[in-house]
C-alpha cells in the first residue's frame, strides 16, 4: 500500500512531522453527544479522519443469565470495523484483533463506572469505525466513554486515550495511519483524568525504557487535553437543550397575556398541575443528587439528570 | 472482565493480608520468579518444540513450516502466526471449543513479543521472493494452568523457536522454464536474530508482584507484561483485566521487568535443558 516507503520523511531534524504537525501535536478532534435516536447513549468522535460511532444500551438484563456477576454489571464492549474503513476491503466476520480490542475496552471502561450498582445486569457498549485512519482503539475509547455519561450512568471519571509513538527515535504523540505502519513503534493509553490512573496500555515495536517513560509522561497532559474537549462536548449538549427549554417557556409566557380569559383559567388549572408535578420533579432529583453525591458522582451524569427533568417539564408544558 | 477463577474468601483474605505484609503464599518475594524450564524437542514430528515450565504452570509450544504464498504487501517477507489453545486438560474452566477471548489475547501477546522484536530473520523465511516463503505456525497448547501463561507462552514459543530446523530447498527450472521449489531431506537451523523475553506483573490491592501464582492470578485486579529484547528494548506490553495502574507504577515495573528479564536471559543455557523431565513435579 504504501510503496513510497522512501519518499515520505516521517520526522524531519527539526521535529515536524509527515502532516506538519510538531512531536506533542494532536490532529483536530470533535465530538457529537447524542447523535443516535434509540441508543440510550451514543458519541460519534471525528479525530483526524478517524469516524467512529459508539452507541451505550443498558444496563439491562443479562442473557446468558450464567454470564451474569452476582455483585456488579458486566462491561460487554464491541468493537467493529466497517469493511470500508480500511483501504483494502476488511472481512466482515470479527477478527482476532477486534476481538482482542473489544475484550481490553470492556475492561479499560470498567474502573470508570460504579458497576456495583447494577448486578446482573450487562451494560453494552458497542463501537463501530466507519473511517480508521491510525489511533482507533484511543478514539473508540474516548468516544465511548462519553456514550456512557450520555446514556446517564454513574460514573467516576471519563475516560481518555491518546496514543503515543517512535518515529526514528524521537517519541511523538498521536500516531496517524502512515506513521502507524511506518514508524517503529505505538503506545496506545487510556488514562482516568481525574483519578490520574491508567486503565488501557499496550505497546508494539521498539521503545527503549526512558522512551517509554518519556512517551508516559508526554501522553498524561495530552489526556488531559482531551478530557477537556470532552467535558466541553457533553456540557455544551446539556446547555443547549437548556437554552431550547428556557426558550420554550419564555414564548409561552409572551403568549400567555393575548389568550381569552377563558384559556387563561385553564392554562392556569394546567400551571397548578404543572407546578404540582415541578415540585415532585424536584423533590425527586434532590434526593437523586443527595444520593448520588454519596456516591461521589461527576458532572455528566448529573447533567443527564437535568436533561431528564428539562424534557419533563417540556412534557408537562405540551399538554 | 473474564470471570476470575473461584477461590474461597479464607483464602483470599490470607493472600491479602500476607501480601500486606510483604510476604507471598509461597515464600517468594514480590520480584521473584518461580523456578523456570524450558525443554526442547519435545515433539519430534515438528519442525521445533519445546515445553516451558513456570513452577507448575506447563506449556508445549510446537512450530510447523509449510509453504505459502507471501502477502501481497509484504512479498520479501516470511509469514509467523502463533496461535493459543486452552485445552481441557489444564484447568477445570477451559473447555473445548473455538479459542474464547482470553486465548486470543494470549496468542495475540506472544505473537506481538516475537513480531515487533523481528525474532524470526524475516528474510530468511523467503524463498522465491513474492511468489513462495515459509509460513511458520507456532502453536501453543497450555497443559498446565498454574498461573502466569503469559510469560510460559512466550518461552515455549521462544524455546520452540531456537531448535527449530527448515528443510532445505533447491529451486529448479521444470521444462516449461517455471521456477519450482524441491524441498531436500536436509535441514538448517532457523536464524533467529533477537530473543524477547516477557515479565508479567500483577496488581493486587497495592501490592504489584512478577510471576503470580493460579491462586493469586484468581483476585488480582489488574495485570501487566511487559517484552523485553537482549538490547534492553521493550518490544510489547498489554495490561490486562479490569484494575488501573499510575504512571509511577507502570515506570517502576518498566525497571523491575528489564531487570528480570534480564536475569531470564543470562541463565538461558541453564534453563534450557534437553535431559529435563517435563512432568517430574520439583519444588521451586
Amino acid at each position: 500500500m504504501a510503496k513510497n516507503k522512501e519518499e515520505t520523511v516521517l520526522i524531519t531534524k527539526d521535529g515536524i512531522r509527515h502532516d506538519g504537525r510538531k512531536r506533542e501535536d494532536l490532529r483536530e478532534i470533535s465530538f457529537e453527544v447524542g447523535v443516535l435516536d434509540r441508543a440510550d447513549g451514543s458519541c460519534l468522535i471525528e479525530w483526524g479522519r478517524n469516524k467512529i460511532l459508539a452507541a451505550v444500551y443498558g444496563p439491562r438484563e443479562l442473557h446468558p443469565k450464567h454470564m451474569q456477576m452476582p455483585s456488579q454489571a458486566y462491561i460487554r464492549c464491541e468493537y467493529r470495523m466497517a469493511t470500508f474503513s480500511v483501504p483494502d476491503r476488511k472481512r466482515p466476520a470479527p477478527n482476532r484483533r477486534e476481538k482482542e480490542i473489544s475484550k481490553l475496552l470492556g475492561e479499560a471502561l470498567d474502573p470508570a463506572l460504579f458497576t456495583y450498582l447494577y448486578p446482573r445486569s450487562v451494560i453494552d457498549v458497542f463501537i463501530e469505525v466507519l473511517q480508521a485512519d491510525g489511533g482507533t482503539r484511543c478514539a473508540a475509547i474516548t468516544a465511548a466513554s462519553l456514550a456512557l455519561a450520555d446514556a446517564g450512568i454513574p460514573m467516576r471519571d471519563l475516560v481518555s486515550g491518546v496514543a503515543a509513538g517512535n518515529l526514528s527515535g524521537k517519541v511523538v504523540l498521536d500516531l496517524d495511519d502512515i506513521e502507524d505502519k511506518e514508524g517503529e513503534g505505538d503506545l496506545p493509553i487510556a488514562y482516568l483524568p481525574n483519578l490520574e490512573k491508567v486503565v488501557l496500555l499496550q505497546s508494539d515495536g521498539i521503545f527503549t525504557p526512558d522512551q517509554y517513560k518519556e512517551a508516559l509522561d508526554m501522553l498524561v497532559p495530552a489526556c488531559k487535553k482531551v478530557y477537556q474537549l470532552q467535558r466541553k462536548a457533553i456540557t455544551d449538549k446539556y446547555s443547549q437543550i437548556n437554552d431550547a427549554v428556557q426558550k420554550d417557556i419564555d414564548a409561552e409566557a409572551k403568549a400567555k397575556p393575548a389568550k381569552d380569559k377563558k384559556k387563561a383559567d385553564e392554562s392556569k388549572a394546567k400551571d397548578d398541575k404543572k407546578d404540582k408535578k415541578k415540585a415532585d420533579d424536584g423533590k425527586k432529583s434532590k434526593a437523586d443528587k443527595e444520593d448520588k453525591k454519596k456516591k461521589g458522582l461527576k458532572k455528566p451524569s448529573k447533567k443527564k439528570d437535568d436533561k431528564k427533568q428539562a424534557s419533563k417539564e417540556k412534557e408537562a408544558k405540551k399538554d | 472482565m473474564t470471570k476470575k477463577g473461584l477461590i474461597s474468601v479464607v483464602e483470599r483474605e490470607h493472600i491479602l493480608s500476607l501480601l500486606n505484609h510483604g510476604k507471598r503464599t509461597d515464600g517468594r518475594s514480590f520480584n521473584e520468579f518461580r523456578k523456570i524450564q524450558i525443554i526442547p524437542g519435545y515433539v519430534q514430528k515438528a519442525e521445533g518444540s519445546a515445553i516451558a515450565k513456570i513452577g507448575k504452570s506447563k506449556v508445549i509450544a510446537g512450530v510447523k513450516a509449510q509453504m505459502g504464498a507471501p502477502f501481497p504487501d509484504t512479498p520479501n517477507k516470511g509469514v509467523i502466526t502463533t496461535t493459543v489453545e486452552l485445552v481441557p486438560v489444564a484447568a477445570p474452566e477451559f473447555e473445548s471449543g473455538p479459542p474464547r477471548e482470553y486465548a486470543i489475547e494470549l496468542a495475540r501477546v506472544a505473537d506481538r513479543a516475537i513480531r515487533e522484536s523481528e525474532a524470526v530473520s524475516n528474510e530468511d523465511l523467503v524463498i522465491i521472493p513474492s511468489k513462495s516463503v515459509w509460513i511458520l505456525f507456532i502453536d501453543i497448547y497450555v497443559l498446565d494452568h498454574d498461573g502466569n501463561l503469559y510469560d510460559a507462552c512466550e518461552l515455549a514459543a521462544l524455546g520452540a523457536l531456537l531448535n527449530t530446523q527448515i528443510p532445505d530447498v533447491k529451486i529448479v527450472t521444470n521444462e516449461k522454464g517455471e521456477e519450482v521449489v524441491e524441498v531436500l531431506e536436509t535441514t538448517h537451523p532457523l536464524v533467529m536474530k533477537h530473543t524477547p523475553i516477557s515479565c508479567t506483573f500483577s496488581k493486587i490491592g497495592d501490592n504489584i508482584i512478577v510471576d503470580p501464582n493460579y491462586d493469586e492470578e484468581s483476585i488480582q485486579d489488574t495485570r501487566l507484561t511487559l517484552a523485553f529484547t537482549e538490547e534492553n528494548k521493550i518490544c510489547s506490553t498489554q495490561k490486562g483485566e479490569s484494575g488501573s495502574f499510575s504512571v509511577e507504577e507502570i515506570k517502576k515495573c518498566i525497571d523491575i521487568a528489564a531487570e528480570r528479564t534480564k536475569d531470564i536471559r543470562s541463565q538461558l543455557d541453564k534453563i534450557v535443558d534437553p535431559q529435563g523431565y517435563p512432568w517430574s513435579e520439583e519444588s521451586s
